[in-house]
């Protein structure tokens, strides 16, 4: 693992007004056979990606929302949420959907860490490659 | 080792170009591309978040975007920097990472 | 110096995949290796080999596939997104049935596997989109 890179997945748009959340997420699950460091950045209207209850029955869509809740499965541990972004959007973590993951020694961690725009700024400085969404 | 952060939008047109100046730490680089080079014009409303920028990051707008648009590089906040396709190139190689703010 | 590009817009209605192609081009003639191009969202019409632009514009598809041809390029056009979008080739055509395929022959399609494989393998990724 020591040669595996760190790649950074930034989102900053709402879900479903266009496809680049759904897009995004895709890559998210391909890649993690690629035993990479992956962490998922939102920023900006990508916290809304990550909402409780979103109810897609009245728009047409498929609801992908649950995806998020298994990404601990595939090793995606790192959930990083501006607060900044929530703060500006009247929005809180609890208007956020529970997501956890499993190590070998413990259950149900939450995956879900809101940051500060400053140490945002850092968690993006150590990464190997950014893929913006 | 920096980041470069292109931002491709117009600061009138959303928050990119909020979210990389807020974003980037000293000694990143800002290369405003596409519709983005309108924030660099002086005297708009960006110009003094581009200004307060300069101070800790370089920020640059690729020229060809900025003619094709009517405006010149005496248009331009002072202290930014143009450059062209090559320019950009270089300025991708030289920091560790480039960040699109789409 | 070992680039990768991401291409997410389609041609015409935004310039993201004219930067991209500009970067490339310049890339390309500072010595710079452009390990893949990766056509992703809408930046897979890019490689369709229908478009008819007016004879008073550039012709992007083209441009690419000239670029590709000149310097042996490796340009990947996302599989999932492709499907989603109606550009196929050969195969794709024949194994979901449709009656016509439309991909240029400087493209290919494969997964996005190529593009988490573009990021570990380049020194560089640069992303173009909206």
């Amino acid at each position: 693992m020591s040669d595996a890179k760190k790649f950074l997945y930034l989102n900053r748009k709402a879900p479903y007004g266009t496809i680049y959340a759904l897009e995004s997420l895709e890559v998210v699950l391909i890649g993690a056979a690629f035993e990479q460091q992956v962490s998922l950045a939102f920023v900006d209207d990508g916290v809304y990606q990550l909402m409780a209850g979103q109810n897609t029955k009245g728009s047409g869509f498929k609801n992908f929302s649950n995806t998020y809740k298994a990404l601990g499965d595939y090793d995606v541990r790192n959930l990083y949420v501006e607060k900044e972004s929530l703060d500006e959007r009247g929005l809180s973590v609890d208007d956020l959907m529970p997501i956890t993951h499993d190590t070998d020694d413990e259950e149900d961690l939450p995956s879900i860490m809101v940051v500060s725009r400053a140490e945002m700024a850092k968690v993006m400085s150590e990464q190997d490659v950014v893929l913006s969404f | 080792m920096s980041t470069l952060h292109t931002v491709n939008k117009s600061p009138f047109d959303g928050t990119s170009l909020s979210s990389a100046l807020g974003l980037a730490l000293p000694g990143d680089a800002v290369l405003l591309i596409e519709d983005g080079v309108v924030g660099a014009r002086k005297g708009s409303s960006a110009a003094k978040a581009i200004e307060a920028s300069l101070a800790s990051c370089k920020v640059y707008v690729l020229g060809p975007d900025v003619a094709a648009r009517g405006m010149k590089a005496e248009d331009l906040v002072s202290g930014v920097e143009s450059v062209d396709y090559a320019g950009f190139v270089d300025l991708a190689a030289n920091h560790a990472r480039t960040q699109s703010w789409l | 110096m070992k680039f990768g590009i991401v291409v997410n817009e389609g041609p015409y209605t935004h310039q993201a995949s004219d930067t991209a192609y500009n970067f490339t081009k310049a890339a390309l003639e500072k010595g710079h290796e452009i390990i893949r191009v990766f056509f992703y969202h809408d930046g897979v019409n890019n490689a369709t080999r229908l478009t008819v632009p007016p004879q008073d514009d550039r012709n992007l598809q083209k441009l690419w596939s000239e670029l590709a041809e000149a310097h042996k390029l490796d340009m990947v056009v996302c599989i999932a997104a492709a499907q989603r979008r109606g550009i196929l080739d050969e195969n794709e055509a024949k194994r979901q049935g449709k009656d016509a395929d439309n991909i240029a022959p400087a493209f290919r399609i494969s997964g996005l596997g190529q593009l988490i494989d573009a990021g570990i393998k380049a020194d560089r990724l640069v992303t173009f989109g909206d």
